[in-house]
């Protein structure tokens, strides 16, 4: 699959008279890749989300102050505002803002990428056998994803949080907000791919494998998840920033992500009680947090544009 | 029809109860022992913390106490907090200042969502639509909590500092249905965006519809033809959506209502984790999640009406 995606579309002349598509092989992939690589809303949000990527995998790069280094703060210097030595000012243990708000973008993309990628995989593998075996596995999966997906999801989040305690919160880093989240979230991506996967079920090249002997697991990872995953990755994608926001609230609540790692969350509301006097201590983190939620509805509108231009 | 929502009714029980029992579970997994709790720090006669927790049940088993729960519920009894108060007592008021917000929240949803994608979808291509579907990225991609802040920086405190115009109060509700509009609107903008693209997609493709061309083709009005057929016919899953967003806008509430000081239904559970009230936490749930159920039910009452070929046996 990814082998298509990649496939460059065969030279064309060089002023050829718009021949629709080009591409030998137009699969629903490498047609979606084309429009893709067209697209001005994908390309500004994949700049976007390679950069902040490359900020959560090396901070450093952006920052020369280690904000991980309390060393680097200096309590004399609290909320000084924005100087040319602390672009985005300091915060209210004299720690400057800006290398703090590089090194929070670590557990905004962890927690993003990690809950998409579970959520993806338990609800598209459920998702999966609900929709293919149908009668009772369907039954029993539809009403447990029911079940689940009837707790409000913030709030749900949190009382799984409160149980967990913010000491293990802090042992366990991340994890337990992902799996908070990802808990709470999963059946609305088996809703997605199971209703795919039904519509892709009945179609002739699932009947004609079948009638050429394929067992089940061969028609389901060979013929059905290549073409019922499309939605799926488009959920994923627009999820992303869902799930990113949500770690921001809950941290801003104080269940999600603990002190000393530093998340934009927590940083908000540390700048809560003086955000009159020092509006930057706040905004530099919200702005921050926004982009990068925009960065990945971007990607995740236009992946949907290519995958489904029905929509568009 | 009647005995379709029964069924559909009935087809409910099995999610209310799974629901509330998940709720119940975590929610006893807790750490802390809420008698202790009640006692702050000093330590409590064992004589009766044994009275208390015989009287709440606690050292029966969890499913036990589970079905003495639902017993209750079933008979509108949510029981009392381990401080003796009715749960009860303590919704009052409190769904009913989330409620409030929520609704606030529909109808701007409801106002804001289908207005403008009407105009991107009458507009398709166009500038008009370009602008809306611009706005609407950029309402998906401010969480809450960032719109929060910022609308209760620039338009409840700049504004009247600035301008001396006292619209929108900067927190709490004292100053009725006006302190609901600014964190009405921060709850409503990612439901903005939905509804706006869902309008405009949904009526994009009603548009383009057979019986749409023919109704021009025989001459209707313009209005007309918007109105009675496309409008009516589009609307359909944008009542299904803002039917479900009715329970998922008062369960989301929570951080809206930490930001503007609303004493509302999140805050109250909040407050009870950190409490161990249990019972008033297992209690907000259930009610949230029967919202969720109740109003998807009326949507699902309300297709026939908007659309005459769905019957319901």
């Amino acid at each position: 699959m990814s082998n298509e995606m990649t496939v460059a579309p065969p030279p064309q002349p060089a002023e050829a008279p718009q021949p629709a598509k080009p591409g030998k092989p137009a699969s629903l992939w490498s047609d979606a890749w084309y429009d893709l690589r067209r697209n001005k809303v994908f390309i500004i949000g994949a700049v976007l989300v390679f950069l902040l990527v490359l900020m959560a995998l090396f901070p450093s790069l952006f920052s020369h102050v280690d904000a991980y280094n309390p060393a680097t703060c200096n309590l004399a210097n609290a909320r000084q505002g924005v100087t040319g030595a602390h672009w985005f000012g300091t915060d209210n243990q004299g720690c400057d803002t800006y290398s703090r708000v590089i090194y929070g973008a670590r557990v905004s993309i962890l927690v993003g990428i990690l809950t998409a990628v579970i959520t993806g995989v338990v609800g598209g593998g459920l998702g999966l056998v609900a929709g293919f075996y149908g009668r009772w596995v369907d039954i029993l999966l539809s009403r447990v994803a029911e079940i689940f997906f009837a707790i409000p999801a913030i709030l749900g989040a949190l009382l799984i949080l409160s149980v967990v305690g913010r000491d293990n919160s802090q042992k366990w880093g991340v994890w337990v907000v992902v799996m908070a989240l990802a808990l709470l979230a999963w059946p609305l991506v088996l809703r997605i791919m199971r209703a795919s996967v039904i519509s892709a079920k009945n179609q002739d090249y699932v009947v004609a494998a079948r009638a050429l002997g394929a067992g089940s697991g061969r028609i389901m990872m060979r013929h059905i998840l290549p073409n019922a995953i499309a939605p799926v990755i488009v959920t994923s994608t627009l999820n992303l920033g869902v799930f990113i926001s949500a770690e921001a609230g809950l941290s801003f609540l104080g269940v999600g992500i603990q002190a000393p790692t530093i998340s934009w969350g927590l940083m908000i509301a540390d700048a809560r009680a003086r955000f009159l006097s020092a509006p930057e201590m706040l905004l530099f983190p919200a702005l921050l947090l926004s982009i990068t939620v925009l960065a990945f509805v971007m990607l995740g509108d236009a992946v949907r544009d290519a995958l489904d231009p029905k929509l568009r | 029809m009647g005995r379709y929502a029964i069924r559909r009714l009935l087809q409910a029980i099995p999610v209310l109860v799974g629901t509330t029992f998940l709720i119940f579970v975590i929610v006893y997994a807790l750490p802390g022992d809420p008698i202790a709790a009640l006692g702050g720090d000093r330590r409590l006669d064992p004589a009766y913390v044994a009275v208390l927790r015989e009287q709440f049940h606690l050292n029966d088993p969890l499913l036990l106490r589970y079905w003495y729960y639902v017993r209750g519920v079933f008979s509108g009894d949510f029981g009392t907090t381990y401080r003796g108060v009715p749960v009860t007592q303590i919704f009052q008021g409190k769904f009913g200042v989330t409620f409030q917000l929520a609704m606030t929240a529909l109808i701007m949803e409801a106002v804001i969502g289908l207005g403008l994608g009407l105009l991107a979808a009458l507009r398709r291509g166009r500038w008009e639509d370009q602008a809306v579907l611009g706005f609407t990225l950029f309402l998906v991609s401010i969480p809450p909590l960032v719109m929060g802040f910022v609308l209760q920086l620039w338009l409840g405190v700049k504004l009247k500092l600035n301008t001396g115009l006292d619209i929108f109060p900067v927190a709490g509700n004292a100053e009725g249905l006006r302190s609901y509009l600014l964190p009405g609107f921060v709850l409503a903008c990612t439901s903005i965006a939905y509804l706006t693209r869902l309008t405009r997609t949904s009526l994009v493709e009603v548009l383009r519809a057979d019986y749409i061309r023919t109704a021009v083709a025989k001459g209707m009005s313009r209005r007309r033809v918007l109105g009675r057929h496309a409008l009516r016919n589009s609307l359909i899953p944008l009542i299904t959506y803002l039917g479900a967003d009715l329970g998922s806008l008062m369960g989301g509430a929570v951080i809206t209502e930490t930001i503007f000081n609303l004493p509302g239904i999140g805050q109250q559970l909040f407050n009870s984790v950190y409490l161990r009230e249990n019972t008033v936490v297992v209690g907000i749930v259930t009610v949230l999640v029967l919202v969720y159920i109740l109003a998807n039910l009326v949507v699902d009452m309300l297709y026939a009406v908007l659309d005459p070929r769905i019957r319901y046996e």
